[in-house]
């Protein structure tokens, strides 16, 4: 079960990193960037229930919190506002 | 409670079926558009199938996984809906058919991006 | 736990390539967005090596604060490097 779930998340960060290496303009890198810190979220949930600590969780609150600010700012810039 | 914890791995195998999708789809799709609708729906329904699954396995972790559950809920469309506004700002187009089918096709691009 | 080695392994395979990529690369916005998927992957590795709090500063700071500031300055100066 453990290696089922982990090779699917690691095949599934390996395709958005080389749409992030050879997308052609900036805004499918950032497609690629949210798309990312979606799955870190996920990962980071699912890590801590594999390693059975309850303090674990909290990083990925702090994470999903914190990751859209980059991405939203990101918009912000290329639509000329900031 | 023994029923729980099954249910629980059938959402976490299911959401992480989905995340790989996702992935899949912002691999494969054509376009900018295309690559954002696969990868914003189908990456949201993952992560809140994983995130409540690993809350249905240890239920004593329930409310703090509820809590991630509906911020990403919220925030992932709302990054999703500014980034298609600021790409299709900054000068990319759609794939359509016919003309009237771009909705924001009155709105002044930005200058210095591109 | 030999999946933790794949993963580790792999994981700094994404970390080199991802830093290269932001080196080479004469567009800012394409240089901060590869500098924000390396703190990405650098939050995973801290974590995976039970260093929670460090993870937890390295989400803080790398996925919303150098973003920004970066961004800021980016938009004082020019988009394109020479």
């Amino acid at each position: 079960m453990i290696y089922f779930i982990v090779a699917v998340l690691s095949l599934a960060l390996l395709f958005a990193v080389i749409r992030g290496i050879n997308g052609p303009t900036a805004s499918d890198r950032i497609v690629a960037l949210d798309n990312l810190t979606t799955i870190t979220t996920a990962a980071l949930v699912l890590l801590g229930l594999f390693f059975e600590r309850y303090i674990y969780v909290d990083v990925a609150l702090i994470y999903g919190v914190l990751s859209f600010i980059g991405v939203l700012t990101m918009a912000r810039y290329m639509g000329g506002g900031l | 409670m023994i029923y729980l914890e099954y249910l629980g791995y059938f959402f976490i195998v299911i959401g992480v079926v989905f995340l790989f999708l996702g992935a899949l789809g912002i691999y494969r799709m054509p376009d900018v558009f295309t690559r954002m609708q696969a990868g914003t729906k189908a990456t949201t329904l993952g992560a809140l199938g994983t995130i409540l699954g690993v809350g249905l396995v240890q239920p004593e972790w329930f409310w703090k996984t509820l809590i991630i559950a509906l911020f990403i809920g919220i925030s992932n469309p709302i990054s999703s809906h500014a980034v298609a506004r600021a790409s299709h700002k900054s000068g990319l187009r759609p794939f359509v058919k016919k003309e009237d089918m771009d909705a924001l096709a009155d709105i002044k691009e930005a200058k210095e991006v591109k | 736990m030999d999946w933790m080695a794949f993963l580790v392994s792999g994981l700094v395979l994404i970390l080199i390539i991802s830093a290269v990529f932001s080196i080479m690369q004469k567009d800012l916005l394409v240089a901060v967005i590869g500098t924000a998927a390396i703190s990405v992957v650098l939050s995973i590795l801290f974590y995976l090596l039970q260093a929670p709090d460090v993870a937890l500063t390295e989400a803080a700071i790398g996925a919303a604060l150098s973003t920004i500031i970066f961004l800021i300055a980016i938009k004082k100066t020019d988009r394109f490097e020479e």
